[in-house]
């Protein structure tokens, strides 16, 4: 099963390695994984959506929350939750396409970001499964190159503090 | 002493630091990257520098040291090769939890990833085999990293720590604060258990029938075998202990039933199979301990209690978790204890799987084994001595024939099965407790693994036993070979190659002994014992190809546990 993965950090040398190697150390792939600040300066987030069982994973959210460098680690999985991702989707323009990719791009509330006489790169931010549906629609004229951020997200609802402390009781 | 604030160099505040945390012994080995601490280190007075000959003995050292005292070991070593040489080491001590900080020397700031000499990316290397490592890359960071390091090395479940130092960092100065408090908000241990959870652990042992203690490593590790004694005897549990374990529980108290688990006793892990309450006391549920999972202690309610969070239902699911330090616990739990169980009947069952298939060799055909040497040993040391092996056979046989009293006595790479720990952790413990007798047991393959510690053993004129057990085989994976390899005896016969031991111990100007006369071992012996200011080889020739039971195959049930030999026409 998919498990998305918060994790805030030090955002110091090394501290992302150090999450990235726990992965490959206990056999997991990282579907997608992406870094940035938060609202504290020293503080990182690393969104990391993999695939395991419920037990395994149970046993390896510990283990990140182990790591010195690791604050606060949540397996978002099954609580309410904001989950976003970007792409940038670049694809070929046959002779008179040019209307019908405005037109998918209009409904996915799509950017066109760059364009030429060849080709156009869309813009399409949203939860995955939507990138997914627009990327589809888009092969049909072909497709050229795509870059996806990997997903960003949040819990809803209210803010939970950075704490202090880790959860660490069981 | 400096005073605080003043202007240092990095290597002056490298040893400040070392001062504040009281260290004692650097078991070290010099280069080019680490040149200028060795300046400084000249005109210390307040540790002891300890060469040794190959760094990986420098960190089993280390790791001796920390485990026959309960205090951090330290290490020092150049860049390149001489920390790549240490990797062994601190993976071993990150198995076991040993509390070890390792200084690696570093190329110079600006060179760093630029293949330049001597340069390896240690920090990388040795991320995967330690609690945490550093790299600092600034003089103002030393203090405050050193400080963190001895900080997480020790507390929690211990582990080992790189700091790594490139060059520039410790030429270069800055003011000297060594700060007294470590805030590491991502790193919390949590020492005290769940107060109602123990009360409830507490009711289920009060009222189990069959009850048993399964005592790990960390129970030594916390310091808590006295409240273990205590809380055993009290409510009449019987104890049986892990490898790293033993020690932590006499082995001579009717209450022990010895270690469990691959090559534990027969009655042991048929208590493992048959209690209703199985309380598990700084232990971590591992793979030579269980043996197949889905069969393992299946009748019994479950009581974790484990500083690590990690280790509760990574191997084994538990009922009942309780995070938090032994020995907090376990004073807890025994306050909690309103009533206690009648073990009576149970330890009788016990008693008679004991009589049923006790440990056992053949002491009539007067010929040497194993077994009766470690007994020989445990009885002329009274199982107080500090006895270190190595790994194999004898390392199993020590475990099952060595009654170990005390905590802190049985020095074993357990984790990881490292050969070539024994004689350079013997060193460690040497160092450690100079005034309890230290005994080295190894087999004649592992002896060979960090041999050039004869060096460092004779030179700083260590009264260690140095008691190799030559079967003329590496033994344990004979033994495999035999039992499930179709007897293809590939690679394990050393019988033609071995060195003559005694002239090696000679050749390091060790008094050296060999024998393969049982009726001689009491007097080599009382001759070794007896000697306090310097170190002692003997070589036991035992039986080639004895094997070592009663034995549960790897993945295997209780069901499945070896007696003894199949095959007899296998003996030599
Ligand atoms: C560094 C290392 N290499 C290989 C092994 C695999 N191994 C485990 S036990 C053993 C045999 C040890 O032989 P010896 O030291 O003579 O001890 P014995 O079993 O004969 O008592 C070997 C090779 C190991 N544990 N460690
Ligand atoms: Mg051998």
């Amino acid at each position: 099963m998919k498990h998305t993965i918060s994790v805030l950090v030090e955002n110091h040398f090394g501290s992302f390695d150090r999450v990235a190697t726990m992965f490959s150390g206990k056999g997991f792939n990282i579907r997608s994984i992406s870094v940035g600040e938060t609202e504290i300066e020293e503080i990182s987030r690393m969104t990391i959506v993999t695939e395991g069982d419920d037990q395994i994973i149970d046993q390896f959210v510990k283990q990140l929350n182990r790591l010195i460098d690791t604050i606060k680690v949540v397996d978002l999985t099954g609580s309410p939750r904001v989950e976003r991702e970007l792409a940038l989707i670049k694809v070929t323009v046959p002779k008179g396409a040019m209307e019908e990719i405005k037109n998918i791009n209009d409904i996915f509330r799509g950017n066109i970001v760059d364009i030429t006489n060849k080709s156009m790169t869309v813009e399409v931010t949203g939860p995955p499964d939507k990138i997914d549906a627009a990327i589809n629609l888009l092969s049909a004229f072909g497709i050229k190159e795509i870059a996806r951020s990997g997903i960003v997200a949040l819990k809803r609802g209210e803010q939970v503090r950075i704490i202090k402390e880790k959860n660490l009781t069981t | 002493m400096k005073n605080s604030g003043q202007l240092l160099s990095g290597a002056d505040i490298f040893f400040e630091c070392l001062r504040q945390e009281k260290v004692e012994y650097i078991f070290g080995y010099p280069g080019g990257a680490v040149l200028k601490i060795y300046e400084h280190l000249f005109d210390v007075d307040f540790l002891k520098h300890i060469l040794v000959r190959h760094e990986q003995g420098a960190v089993h050292a280390a790791e001796g040291y920390a485990k026959a005292s309960g205090k951090v070991g330290v290490v020092l070593v150049t860049s390149g090769p001489g920390a790549t040489n240490t990797v062994t080491g601190i993976a071993d001590a990150y198995m076991d939890s040993i509390p070890i900080v390792v200084f690696t020397g570093q190329v110079s700031s600006h060179l760093i990833g630029n293949d330049a000499f001597q340069e390896a990316d240690i920090v990388g290397i040795t991320r995967p085999i330690t609690k945490h490592n550093f790299l600092v890359r600034n003089v103002k960071e030393l203090a405050p990293t050193i400080r963190k390091a001895f900080y997480i090395a020790a507390s929690g479940r211990p582990g080992p720590v790189v700091v790594d130092l490139p060059k520039d960092v410790i030429a270069a100065k800055c003011h000297f604060h060594y700060p007294e408090e470590v805030d590491l908000r991502g790193y919390k241990p949590t020492y005290k258990g769940h107060t109602n959870q123990i009360k409830k652990a507490a009711e289920i042992i009060a009222k189990a029938k069959r009850p048993l203690l399964y005592v790990g490593g960390g129970v030594i590790m916390s310091g808590s075998s006295e409240e273990l004694k205590i809380f055993a005897r009290e409510n009449k549990l019987p104890v049986t202990m892990t490898l790293q374990g033993l020690g932590a529980f006499p082995g001579s108290d009717e209450l022990s039933l010895g270690m469990l688990g691959m090559h534990g006793t027969y009655w042991a892990n048929r208590a493992v199979d048959s209690c209703d309450v199985l309380v598990s006391l700084g232990a971590r549920f591992d793979d030579r301990v269980t043996g197949k999972v889905d069969t393992f202690c299946t009748k019994a309610y479950k009581i974790h209690v484990d500083i690590d969070p990690t280790a509760i239902d990574k191997n084994v699911v538990v009922d009942l978790p309780i995070v938090g330090d032994v020995k907090h616990v376990l004073a807890e739990l025994a306050a909690e204890m309103n009533a206690k169980p009648d073990t009576s009947a149970w330890l009788a069952q016990i008693n008679e799987w004991r009589e049923e298939c006790p440990l056992s060799y053949d002491d009539k055909d007067g010929r040497l084994r194993t077994e009766f040497v470690i007994e020989r040993i445990c009885e002329k040391t009274n199982g107080d001595a500090v006895v270190v092996t190595d790994v194999g056979q004898h390392q199993m046989w020590t475990a099952q024939y060595y009654k170990y009293n005390t905590p802190r006595s049985n020095l074993t790479s357990g984790g990881l099965g490292t050969m070539g720990f024994s004689l350079p952790a013997s060193i460690g413990a040497a160092f450690a407790v100079p005034d309890r007798t230290v005994i080295s047991i190894s087999g004649d393959g592992g002896f060979q693994m960090n041999i050039q510690e004869l060096t460092t053993a004779a030179a700083n004129k260590l009264p260690i036993k140095i008691f190799i057990i030559n079967n003329s085989f590496l033994g344990m994976v004979r033994q495999w070979q035999e039992l499930f390899h179709q007897e293809k005896f590939s690679f394990t016969d050393l019988s033609a190659s071995n060195p003559d031991f005694v002239k090696v111990g000679e050749a390091f100007g060790i008094e050296s002994y060999t024998t393969s006369d049982p009726k001689e071992v009491d007097g080599l012996l009382e001759k070794a014992l007896a000697v306090k200011d310097r170190p002692v080889l003997v070589e036991f020739r035992v039986v080639k190809a004895d094997m070592v039971f009663p034995m549960i195959p790897s993945g295997a049930s209780i069901s499945d546990m070896m007696v003894k030999r199949l095959n007899p026409k296998r003996m030599l």
